[in-house]
């Protein structure tokens, strides 16, 4: 259960991080508050979208999907659903993936670092990693 | 379990209420997009030139393409300039980028000219940043309509995409700062008329008068 809590926690963090990249990308904010210098750089290129849409909102709906799934799972009737620590694990697993790519993108191709999109694969790396120990450890008993 | 929920509504209590903050559009000091890019040293370049090489005035321009006075010397004053002057082959004009730090997307809108310059549109570019210049009111993220710009501008976009994710020119932007600094320039449009500063108001009536003076006593003897 404290597992999806930090879950839950994480992916609310996330989701307001990628929000405010969100917010940025559309014009609703004007300046990025980035020490690093590389946030503009980053959002401005080809790479902060993907297919048209903002990778930021991309973001938005993938921590909204988690933090939706991770209340769900701390509901006592599911806390011992499997089928939501796969779900969880699946979701996590693909936020991982995109994050990585984004970061290598950031690291290799642009080089540039923003400090919000290393703090969103921080978070998301943190939600995989919870989520992968969640399908290793035996459900927890349901509480009546 | 409560006091799971107590702090969830803490986190986005606190952090929407950040968010929102943000998005009140504070002023902020050095904006991240006007800071000196991490790339490339100077190429050695001097800047665009407009006119003929055999003009014996050579006017250099310092300028940004986010400030309003640049703005409206390029779009009421060069006109007549570049009928006058510089079409005559009385005057080659040297443009030379000048963004400043307190402009959040004057250096971003260097690049995009000097992106438009590696495929020989650099004017045309000029043109776009400075004749559509709603983009540097808004403070929003320009990059959509620079790519308008360089489509208008007839640019090939996977070149001019690949120009600006590399920040191709940001080492020539940054050296022209430099050189600019070295000469004195704090601000803009800051302009050398055969390499000394022109101190008046930049009209183009000034810039005539200034260039037919210049013209008589440089003509050559019979």
């Amino acid at each position: 259960m404290r597992r999806r809590q930090t879950i839950v926690v994480l992916a609310l963090l996330g989701l307001l991080v990628a929000t405010y990249l969100w917010l940025y990308k559309i014009g609703v904010i004007g300046v990025l508050q980035c020490g690093t210098g590389g946030c503009e750089a980053v959002q401005a290129s080809r790479y902060a979208e993907l297919f048209g849409v903002p990778v930021a909102f991309v973001g938005v709906a993938g921590y909204a999907l988690l933090l939706g799934v991770g209340l769900v799972g701390v509901q006592p009737r599911f806390s011992a659903d499997r089928r939501v620590t796969l779900v969880l694990a699946a979701l996590a697993t693909m936020g991982f993936a995109f994050a990585s790519y984004l970061t290598a993108i950031e690291l290799f191709v642009l080089r540039a670092v923003c400090r919000w999109c290393v703090a969103s694969a921080v978070i998301i790396t943190a939600i995989w990693v919870l989520a992968l120990g969640g399908l290793r450890r035996a459900p927890p008993a349901p509480t009546r | 379990m409560k006091g799971f929920y107590v702090l969830l509504a803490a986190v986005a209590l606190i952090g929407g209420g950040v968010i929102w903050y943000g998005s009140r559009g504070a002023p902020v000091a050095t904006p991240a997009a006007s800071a000196p890019l991490p790339v490339a040293a100077s190429d050695g370049f001097k800047g665009f030139t407009l006119g003929a090489d055999s003009a014996r005035i050579e006017v250099t321009e310092y300028s940004d393409f986010e400030c309003p006075f640049c703005a409206s010397f390029a779009t009421v004053q060069m006109p007549v300039i570049r009928e006058q002057l510089i079409a005559t082959g009385k005057v080659r004009w040297r443009y030379r980028d000048f963004p400043l730090p307190s402009h959040q997307y004057s250096r971003y809108a260097a690049l995009a000219a000097q992106c438009g310059g590696e495929q020989g549109k650099f004017w045309e570019m000029h043109d776009q940043l400075f004749t559509n210049h709603q983009w540097a009111q808004t403070g929003k993220n320009p990059r959509s309509l620079f790519r308008d710009f360089a489509r208008a501008a007839g640019l090939d976009l996977d070149k001019y995409d690949a120009c600006m994710d590399g920040q191709r020119y940001a080492g020539r932007i940054q050296a022209s700062v430099q050189e600019g600094e070295a000469l004195g320039v704090g601000g803009t449009p800051t302009f050398f008329v055969n390499g000394k500063r022109f101190d008046g108001h930049p009209t183009s009536d000034a810039f005539k008068s200034l260039v037919d003076s210049l013209t008589k006593q440089t003509k050559p003897r019979k």
